[in-house]
């Protein structure tokens, strides 16, 4: 009968601490509807791999060697999903939106300071700083190639916030804005981009991203694979696999193997809660740059800019648009900011990455 | 773990360095982009 007991009297405060933890990301998947494909498996991960002696925990554990510690193989194939999920034209037609996905970066160099200043050791504060990156994958690869200790509370400090975006951005938002700016129409001419420059534009980002920051080569090459298999107009089942199926395989895999360093000992530290800080200064410090910046062209531009637009280059795809989107609406339900809103957050997108590489670019030697 | 104004004042230069960076590579992305958007259109063209 002793066999039936014997493992639970293993079982200590912080596993169940970890259940209770993994019950809330899972309550949040559900109920909330926050990041649910992420958030749901690394909510029962954590159950799993904090169960006395758990089977599973070797065997995520493995999934973690493979999918993440050796190449970053997880993130960067989900990435070929992304980049076929997006589509670059609202950009390609106002490339000058992409400086606002510059500046929104601004919360990353921000944040790697202050937690530098809180003590944490600079290839720690990096990974920690590009939570503000508000990019799962790009978190993932940067904080691995760095080596951090604190992957697991990064992974589930960026995948919360991006959940939070509408609940974080539009205080922040309103802070720096006035109301007369934020009526601010703009028009959208919806110029014709030809279908060269689609297929072009994947392939010299790729160029440029890969002689400036090689560590980052594969992240940015592996998104604009996957939107050149958009682009190409050939390949039109391909991408739809990789918008779909693929994206959602390893959606699976990557919840449940981030969970892999979950276990209490690794968790349930007091530099968790600083983490889960910092990267909430991080988002508000990238909204603050977009929007800082857009009002500071408006200084020189005679077209006005709705700053608000420049909040939308935290990256955070598509949420970051629509929250933008709805707040022009909320002050005058005429003004549609949406197309220029993705054009930013699709812009976003990319700065991120290359920030990501700039960072490894710094610090990876 | 604790309040460390030297790493704060290591950790500086990254900022700038890499808010300059950022910029500079967008800045080059922008001109390409604007150089492919200039090209003509072959199908306009004809």
């Amino acid at each position: 009968m002793d066999v039936l007991y014997e493992n639970l009297l293993t079982l200590n405060w912080a596993q169940v601490a970890m259940w209770a933890i993994g019950g809330v990301l899972i309550y949040l998947a559900i109920a909330k509807e926050m990041e649910p494909t992420l958030l749901l498996p690394m909510g029962f991960g954590a159950i799993l791999v904090n169960l006395p002696n758990s089977g599973a925990a070797a065997v995520i554990e493995h999934l973690f060697e493979i999918g993440i510690n050796q190449h970053e193989l997880f993130p960067l194939i989900l990435f070929i999903g992304i980049g076929a999920m997006i589509d670059f034209e609202p950009l390609l037609t106002n490339p000058k939106l992409m400086f606002f996905g510059a500046a929104a970066q601004f919360g990353i160099f921000f944040t790697l300071c202050m937690a530098s200043f809180f003590g944490f050791e600079i290839n720690d504060a990096a990974s920690i700083a590009i939570i503000g990156a508000a990019d799962g994958p790009t978190s993932i690869f940067v904080a691995n190639m760095l080596n951090s200790s604190y992957t697991a509370a990064i992974m589930v400090a960026a995948y919360s916030y991006m959940a939070l975006v509408p609940i974080v951005q539009p205080p922040i938002i309103k802070l720096c804005t006035t109301k007369a700016e934020r009526k601010i129409r703009m028009n959208y001419t919806g110029k014709k981009v030809s279908k060269r420059t689609k297929i072009l534009f994947p392939i010299i980002i790729t160029a440029i991203v890969g002689m400036v920051a090689p560590d980052a080569v594969a992240l940015i090459g592996f998104l604009m694979f996957g939107n050149l298999i958009r682009e190409c107009g050939v390949l039109n089942s391909l991408s739809e696999t990789a918008q779909k199926v693929l994206a959602n395989l390893i959606t699976i895999f990557l919840g449940i193997t981030i969970a892999s360093r979950m276990t209490a000992a690794e968790f349930l530290r007091l530099e968790t809660l600083l983490i889960m800080g910092l990267g909430l200064v991080a988002f508000i410090v990238d909204t603050f740059g977009g929007v800082m910046l857009a009002k500071i062209m408006n200084l020189f531009f005679k077209n006005k800019i709705n700053p608000m637009i420049g909040a939308a280059g935290i990256s955070a795809f598509p949420m970051s648009a629509r929250v933008v989107h709805k707040l022009g609406l909320e002050e005058d339900n005429q003004n549609f900011l949406l197309m220029h809103s993705i054009g930013v957050n699709v812009s976003g997108q990319i700065a991120s990455v290359i920030a990501g590489g700039l960072i490894l670019a710094f610090l990876a030697k | 773990m604790g309040i460390n104004f030297e790493y704060l004042l290591n950790s500086l230069p990254y900022m700038g360095k890499g808010m300059l960076g950022i910029f500079v590579v967008t800045a080059v992305v922008v001109m390409v982009v604007n150089a492919l958007n200039s090209l003509p259109d072959k199908k306009n063209k004809k």
